[in-house]
């Protein structure tokens, strides 16, 4: 039997980190004793072989452990070593005269990936599982393997399913005459480390929510401008507020200064009174403002000089509002 | 095109540990100014650019960027690599300057993603 105690070390390359995939970093999160099968069935030597096959055939298995005694692990016993009793037409030798005795053992506490190595490098159906004092306490084979990985994998993916379904029902679950769900985010001046985390964080959310790809892109993209305007332009910052409403998503930026003095200029494409520092991190080209209403079917731009701006911007999520706007208008 | 392929192209350097590197590129795009690229590009492109800073990130967070390419060997400072690793974008970083690699992805078969902006003739300069 080998030692499970014997000190194992694990080296991965930073190449080889490259293209780890969720699976293999799954085979290295789950422990063999997550997935192995308990209590397995187990054969005792001296049975014939004619009731292994009918446990066999009956239980649905592929192998058993042979177990002398109430725990003393003699051998496996696996279809192969079944067939070559059949061929022999031998159904009524004892099971110890076929068994295999030569028995590949993993550690209980292992990664699985241990058990995906032995599996490679003895090419055996099934791995005894011991405890620390070798003591079976399961049986894996590859087939365990699989299910362990994709319940797990099913898992991962239902957490953002689950999230996704909670939230895209908050509005037909609760019952008013108008909810509406509100966002509101402090941006502070001159902060381009962090900036643009607020509009992440808005997008993410409308995703949860279930708006459409291209509804959450087109306001991810207007906060976006509108946050960097935050940061750049005014003198102690700004607040942006957001409303989801079923039909609607109508965002309002504000802040207390400095003002535009011309809003008219402002929202000529490349206009634009960003400093030289702005522009080389690529922002200040003048085309912010022009942005955020070719992304929103509503904008509104006001603003006094030496008090502050307030901009309010409207995107529509089915085609009924926007004609009952275009109605009121 | 496929971002393994992609990386091999540009004898790029990913800076992601873990990336799917089977990810669909749709096309490209090459820009320095963000609002250009929030103007212009379409979703799914690689992003080529010579700006490294974080917004860079954020940008292509806005715009679906499938991957951000570096050009001239620019290596990010650990904002930009620390955000394009939690928002789970590829950052890559090339030795090639920008029209090197726009010839060469084109070149290809990688298609242009970035569409006219109508009523820009006026750019205000």
């Amino acid at each position: 039997m080998a030692s499970p105690t014997q000190k194992r070390t694990r080296i991965i390359t930073d190449q080889e980190a490259e293209n780890i995939s969720r699976v293999e970093e799954l085979a290295y999160e789950i422990k063999v004793n997550e997935v192995m099968t308990k209590d397995p069935i187990t054969l005792a030597p001296n049975m014939h072989m004619r009731e292994a096959l009918e446990i066999f055939r009956q239980k649905r298995i592929s192998g058993a452990p042979i177990l002398a005694g109430k725990d003393n692990l003699v051998g496996i016993l696996s279809i192969e070593d079944l067939i070559r009793c059949l061929m022999n037409t031998d159904l009524e030798a004892s099971i110890n005269e076929y068994m295999t005795t030569k028995l590949a053992t993993i550690y209980y506490n292992d990664p699985l990936v241990e058990a995906l190595k032995k599996f490679v490098a003895t090419n055996f159906g099934r791995l005894i599982v011991v405890d620390q004092d070798q003591k079976m306490v399961g049986i894996i084979t590859k087939g365990d393997i699989n299910t362990g990985l994709l319940k797990a994998l099913e898992y991962d993916y239902q957490e953002e399913e689950v999230r996704k379904y909670r939230a895209s029902h908050l509005f037909e679950d609760i019952e008013s005459d108008r909810t509406s769900l509100i966002l509101r985010y402090n941006i502070k001046q001159g902060d381009f480390t962090t900036g643009g985390q607020a509009s992440s964080n808005i997008k993410r959310a409308l995703v949860r929510l279930g708006a459409p790809k291209q509804i959450a892109r087109r306001c991810g993209i207007a906060i976006y401008e509108a946050e960097m305007n935050l940061i750049i332009h005014t003198t102690e910052g700004g607040v942006i507020r957001v409303e989801i409403e079923s039909n609607q998503i109508t965002i309002d930026t504000y802040d207390y200064g400095p003002g535009i003095k011309d809003v008219e200029q402002a929202m000529k494409p490349g206009f634009s009174t960003a400093s030289e520092s702005v522009r080389e991190m690529g922002f200040g080209a003048g085309m912010g403002l022009v942005n955020i209403s070719r992304c929103v079917d509503q904008m509104k731009l006001e603003s006094v000089w030496g008090k502050g701006t307030r901009l309010r911007i409207r995107i529509f999520l089915d085609d009924r509002s926007k004609e009952s706007e275009e109605n009121e208008s | 095109m496929i971002l393994n392929e992609l990386i091999e192209i540009v004898d790029g350097y990913l800076h992601n540990e873990k990336i799917d590197g089977s990810i669909q590129i749709l096309g490209g795009c090459g820009a320095d100014l963000m609002s250009d690229v929030l103007a212009s590009i379409e979703p799914g492109a690689v992003l080529l650019t010579g700006l490294c800073n974080p917004q860079v990130v954020r940008t292509a967070v806005m715009a679906d960027v499938a991957a951000i390419v570096l050009v001239r060997g620019k290596i990010p400072p650990p904002q930009t690599i620390d955000l394009a690793l939690e928002e789970d974008i590829p950052l890559i970083s090339s030795p090639f300057g920008m029209f090197e690699l726009c010839g060469r992805l084109h070149k290809a078969g990688l298609p242009s993603l970035e569409k006219p902006v109508e009523g820009e003739q006026d750019c205000g300069c």
